[in-house]
This record gives structure tokens, sequence and C-alpha cells, in this order.
């Protein structure tokens, strides 16, 4: 008899638990992200010639709850177009069982990866400005993200801001999104429970015993991380803004001068430990960011007149130098008409 | 901060010290006060057209030989009336001109009011 060897069963094991795409018009590529509830792979749209990333359940769901729990997710992203959220193309179920849902495959780098490469702080802030839009409009629509971090954000090669991986999404109020889903409609008993979901993020959330993600620790507001599930609300998430913040700060940090103070405040005013301190939305968070690259007074750094001077000193700094060119010049030709 | 509210800032700011360098000669400290305000007035003036063509023309080169331009022609407007002091008068008119006009190419927000739909 002969025996495989180990890594020609990994191979098999692999294969075999490879989605059967059979009976749809997507072409499996490649698996490109795993996680606690499914996988995302790279596939070929048939029908449109074009790649998407396919979410799909690792394993056929008996119970239904991991299944209803992908379709919420799935639902969730449909209810949520915004230029920095990836759009769901399709949903539905495979031959084996196993529940799926198509969406744009984002070509790009995460965050935590792009910010390894020189990027400067302005450029950082921009980028963040985008973040800040995009959970502000998932607010609006009355969806909290609750997993917000560096890894859960694309970057693209065109300047796209991609907020991904809703998984742990949670609906602050049902009527705040525009259109109820089937899923929610069929899952109304068990809301509680099956507001969070699973997530394909390469780094782990910490989950409870009955499913409930909790956030990623170092990232979660204080609130989230002692599982205070009902009493969760946009601050939440402002938290996790603030976190990212932080971590943008300190990646631009490396190697080069200290970071301005206007800025370590506005990320300590968005990760305050009471809630009612922090910014009050996600906006207004981005717009004190706005407010600091045009060189204005942010609202969570209270300045001294000579700081005032300093940031007038900069941001006018062409004009000072213009007058004070003109100056120079100005002392030269008189002291050559006198000669 | 617009382009032209740019331009009415820094023209006037370099024409307030435009006239006051007027000190330096003495036969004309008599009339400090009057030279001051009439060399702000030309330096707003200056401004605010450099400024509106900055906000038209986005072309380095040409704004600020379109700011040399307007600052020569006003400096020489004052000369022509003194009957005096040219180049005193025209040199630093001109530098004004200049300096405004590659500030507000250079700076200033050019978004004028967005444009009615029908």
């Amino acid at each position: 008899m002969n025996w495989l060897s180990d890594e020609a069963i990994a191979r098999l094991r692999s294969a075999g638990a490879e989605p059967d795409l059979a009976g749809t018009r997507y072409r499996l590529i490649e698996r490109i992200a795993s996680g606690g509830m499914g996988s995302v792979y790279l596939a070929e749209d048939a029908t449109l010639g074009r790649r998407v990333a396919i979410k799909i359940l690792d394993v056929p769901d008996s119970s239904g709850d991991l299944a209803a729990r992908l379709q919420r997710e799935a639902h969730i992203l449909a209810s949520l177009e915004h230029p920095g959220i990836v759009p769901v193309h399709d949903a539905g179920t495979l031959a084996d069982g196993r529940v799926f849902y198509a969406m744009k495959f984002v070509e790009g780098e995460r965050l935590d990866r792009f910010s390894e490469r020189a990027s400067t702080l302005p450029g950082r802030l921009r980028i963040f400005q985008r973040i800040c839009d995009t959970v502000a409009f998932a607010h609006t629509r009355g969806v909290l993200h609750r997993d917000l971090k560096p890894e859960n954000i694309m970057t693209g090669p065109f300047g796209e801001v991609l907020v991904m991986d809703w998984g742990v999404a949670k609906i602050l109020s049902a009527n705040r999104v525009s259109t109820p889903t089937p899923a929610e409609t069929a899952h109304d008993q068990a809301r509680d429970d099956q507001r969070t979901l699973a997530t394909t993020s390469s780094r782990p959330s910490l989950k409870t015993a009955h499913g409930a993600v909790l956030g990623t620790p170092g990232y979660m507001a204080p609130e989230q991380a002692r599982g205070d599930v009902e009493r969760l609300d946009e601050r939440a998430d402002i938290y996790s803004l603030g976190a990212i913040l932080q971590f943008l700060i300190a990646s631009s940090e490396r190697g080069t001068q200290t970071t301005p103070r206007a800025l370590v405040a506005i990320a300590r005013k968005a990760m305050d430990a009471v809630p009612a301190a922090r910014y009050a939305s996600a906006s207004e968070l981005g717009q004190d960011i706005a407010r600091y690259l045009d060189g204005l007074p942010v609202l969570a750094y209270p300045e001294n007149a000579w700081q005032k001077i300093a940031r007038w000193a900069v941001r006018y700094r062409l004009a000072i130098v213009l007058v004070l060119t003109y100056l120079v010049v100005r002392a030269l030709l008189i002291f050559w008409f006198r000669r | 901060m617009n382009k032209i509210t740019y331009g009415l800032i820094l023209g006037g700011i370099l024409g307030i010290f435009d006239g006051l360098t007027s000190w330096f000669t003495p036969a004309v400290r008599p009339q400090l006060m009057g030279i001051v305000l009439g060399s702000t007035f030309k330096g707003l003036l200056a401004g605010v057209l450099i400024g509106i063509f900055a906000r038209k023309v986005h072309s380095l080169g040409l704004g600020v030989l379109f700011g040399l331009a307007v600052g020569l022609l006003f400096a020489f407007f004052i000369a022509y009336m003194q009957r005096n002091y040219y180049l005193q008068i025209m040199v630093p008119g001109g530098l004004v001109g200049l300096i405004v006009g590659y500030a507000t190419q250079k700076y200033g927000d050019s978004s004028t009011a967005p444009a009615s739909r029908t």
C-alpha cells in the first residue's frame, strides 16, 4: 500500500474545502482571505467578464444561523451605497448549501501596509477624512461598523479609500436603514444575537461564546470591550476612528519630527473613555481634521496666544516671506537711490 | 481665503509699507500721510485686479506679468502726478504688483459660485 504524503493530503483537504461554484456565473480563481465565519475568494464573473470577490460560508450551515448572518451582512452592504463602501453585486446559495455574496474586487493595499510606505502626514490625514466621511454616512443610515481598524481599510491605486468588513456591523435603528431586508424580517426574534457577524479580517476579532464579536483590542471603545452591546452607539466607532488616527500619526512620526499637539488632542478627544466627551459624530471629527489641514484652530485643542500666532505664521508663511522680501528689496532700493 | 481677498490684503499691506518708505526721502516727509493713504489705495486696487485675474487665468507666468504690469501702471500714474521720482515710485510699485501676482497664483481659493442648472 502506498501512503500519501502530508503535502498531498493537505492539497486534497484544500481542494475539498473549496466551494463548488458550478451552476453559478462565477469561476473560482483563488482564496484571498478567511475568517471565523467564511472565506473570501477571487472569482471571475463569466457573464460580465470581470473579477469579483465572493464571500462564502466555510461550511454548509444546517442551523441557518450563519447563513442568515452572511445574508444580513450582504443586505447591510447593499443598503450602504457610498463610494467608500464596497458594492455588493449578487447573493445566493451554492449547490452544496453554502450561502455567498459577490462584491466588487478591490485591488489595493490595506491601510496598515500602505502606511508602512513613505507618505506625508497631510496625505494620511486626507485618507482619514475619507474614512470619517464613509463612517458618517453609515451612521446616518443607522449602521455601526464596530470593527474599524487599519486592516479593514483599503486604499486603491487611484485614491480610493474603502471601509471593508462590515461583518460585525450593528443596526442602531432599523427604521434608519432605507429598506428592511428579508433577512432582518425573518430573524427579528433573534436580532440581538444576530447583530454581530463574523469577520474575514486577517487580524482576529474577539468573540463571546454566543458569537457576539466585541471588536479588535486597541481599536474598540471601553464600553464595547465591556460587552455593553445594547448601549453602543456611533461614539464607539468614533473611538475606533481615533485609534486609527493615532496609528496614522504614529506611522508618519517614525524618523520625522514630533506630532503636532492639535492632532494628538484630536485623537485623544475621539478616544476619550467617556463617550459623551468624544466627538458627537464622525463628520465632526472629520471637520476638525479639515480645520487642522487648513491651518485653523481645532475644537479639541484650545490654544494660547503664542500658539495662535505660531499657527497664523505657518498658515500665512508665504505672504510673510513675500512682505519681508519686499521690505529687504525696498531697503536696498532706498540705499541705492540715496547714494 | 479666495484669490481676490488674498490679493486685496497683500496689496494693502505692501501698499502701506510702500507709502511708509517715503519717510526715507526727506523732501516728501511732510506729505507722508497722503502718500501712505494713496499708496495703500493703489495697493488695494492693484490687489483686487490681480486677484480677479488670478481667478480667471491659472498661469504663474501670466499672473506675475499681469501683476508687474498693473503695479507699474499704477505707480506711473502716481509718478506722473508728482512729475518726479519716476524710478523711486515705479520700481517699488512694480515689485508690489509682481509679488501680489505671484502670491495670488500660488495661493488662495479660486472657487466661484456654482453655476445654476436648468
